[in-house]
């Protein structure tokens, strides 16, 4: 499994979400009908799936699924 | 003239089904609910029994993220809520919304979550592993937070926390509520999930506990001799009250009308009734009394009848006490010995016991009752239910604290009960 499609089964088990709704430039808010608690939830799941740790100002910029997959890879995650 | 508050929907998921007609099909033919903990390893306690709820499925009626995030009380209230709302043929729409409220009872909220979250916070001493929704998880009144949400019911919301009173409290309140103008619609009644280390070992300290582990369907035994303490339970009872003329209007179906609340405190001891329960009397007769009723009237009694020697007792003795002579007429049924006890949810399905032992004019059994206890003197319809024709029945719930709550359902008839 790809980085990618590993975030997104994540996603799509967190958010009552389909796969088809999970492209990468849909934002968590207004695509996938998060709100900022939804966010944090889901990004401590990606914490302890890639052994990451995101601080709460990194959490900030996270708008879209690319985003966490930018992030994830700069952390060093493939 | 005063308000009128009348009954329109019922829903529930109790140890003897997953519906109102499962559980009141197997009460009113005195099956136990009753059977070993299969919640988590009991071996070390010494109380292995409980009324658990079985096969629920809360995909049924919610969500995968909302399964994920909240405790069992929240879904079972979510779940009831949803049943008790379809059996009302209600949708709350946008003339609705702010005149509908929520008060649903429940004596510890998220235990089983608290438990689990204080051991991985212990073992990893880690505070980033505590889930973003716990909070919300475990708070008592999220089960009145998460219904209201989900119907869109803007009114008065509330939560009783009164332990085994709660869910009476709850409906007493949601009833004052619609007395007193502030709302037309309540969804109400009480809710618990505390089948937990934490609970069983906690009511085991407190020598509390049935320790009939071997015989779990004959270990609820409410007024029997050989009672030795009450069977820890969980469930959920929901009941949607509305203003007469609001019922009516939509030409909603009728199952009772609440005619009488009432709350007294022993003002004695923390977990312990007082010998002849006076707190417990006064409470019913403030029930009868705002009914515009005499004792006399009352048919029947849904007992709190805990199995505990000293409630079965004191609760016989207020009884006695307040009804005199006519305890000869009176029926008094204990349906906790088939659910067991289900802590602040017992309100909202005795509620319901009592209601559907109105509209169906059947009373349910006191199962286990082989030789009555000592001074245990009453018709506690014995083992077998009883098809009667009563015009009102009582419902009482005790709670530590030295709660004394007690709601009167009478059937409905056009005149009104009381025209103070």
């Amino acid at each position: 499994m790809t980085l990618e499609e590993k975030v997104i089964k994540l996603i799509v088990d967190q958010l009552d979400v389909t796969k088809e709704q999970c492209v990468l430039e849909a934002s968590f808010i207004d695509d996938l009908g998060a709100d900022s608690l939804d966010i944090v939830e889901l990004l401590m799941e990606m914490e302890e799936a890639f052994g990451v740790e995101i601080k709460d100002e990194e959490l900030e910029k996270i708008v879209t699924i690319k985003d966490v997959i930018d992030f994830l890879k700069q952390k060093g995650v493939n | 003239m005063k308000r009128r508050v009348v009954v329109t929907g019922l829903g529930a998921l109790t140890p003897l089904g997953n519906s109102v007609n499962q559980t009141w099909e197997s009460a009113v033919t005195g099956k136990s609910g009753i059977g070993p903990i299969t919640k988590f390893d009991s071996s070390s306690y010494k109380s292995q029994i409980a009324g658990e709820i079985k096969n629920f499925d809360p995909a049924q009626f919610v969500n995968k993220q909302e399964i994920r995030r909240y405790d069992d009380f929240i879904l079972y209230a979510i779940a009831s809520s949803e049943m008790a709302m379809a059996d009302a043929k209600l949708t709350i729409g946008p003339e609705l919304s702010e005149r509908t409220g929520v008060i649903i009872g429940s004596a510890i909220g998220g235990l089983a979550t608290i438990e689990e979250e204080i051991e991985l916070l212990l073992n990893h001493n880690n505070p980033r592993k505590i889930p973003t929704f716990m909070v919300p998880a475990i708070l008592a009144n999220s089960a009145s937070g998460n219904v209201s949400i989900r119907f869109g019911a803007k009114g008065p919301i509330n939560c009783a926390v009164t332990a085994c009173a709660a869910g009476t409290s709850a409906i007493g309140d949601a009833y004052k509520t619609i007395v007193y103008g502030d709302a037309d619609i309540m969804i109400t009644g009480g809710v618990e999930a505390a089948i937990t280390r934490m609970a069983v070992g906690g009511f085991s300290a407190m020598r509390a506990l049935s320790q009939r582990n071997d015989e779990p369907q004959k270990a609820s035994r409410p007024f029997d001799k050989d009672r030795d303490g009450f069977v820890i339970a969980e469930g959920c009872g929901i009941i949607i009250l509305e203003e007469l003329s609001v019922a009516l209007n939509r030409g909603a179906r009728i199952y009772a009308e609440l005619v009488g609340y009432g709350c007294t405190s022993d003002a004695y001891h923390v977990a312990a009734p007082p010998p002849g329960h006076e707190g417990a009397a006064r409470s019913m007769r403030i029930a009868i009394k705002e009914a515009g009723l005499n004792p006399e009237d009352i048919d029947y009694i849904n007992a709190h009848g805990t199995s505990t020697p000293l409630n079965d007792l004191y609760e016989t003795q207020a009884i006695n006490f307040l009804f005199g002579e006519h305890v000869k007429k009176l029926m008094v049924s204990s349906t906790k010995s088939m659910t067991g006890h289900m802590l602040g949810a017992t309100g909202g399905v005795e509620a319901i016991f009592a209601v559907k032992s109105l509209h169906e004019n059947i009373i349910p059994p006191t199962i286990n009752l082989d030789n009555p206890g000592e001074e245990c003197n009453l018709d506690y319809v014995p083992n077998v239910s009883r098809r009667k024709e009563i015009n009102t029945a009582m419902s009482n719930t005790f709670g530590f604290g030295g709660v004394n709550a007690v709601l009167l359902f009478k059937k409905y008839s056009e005149s009104p009960v009381s025209e103070e």
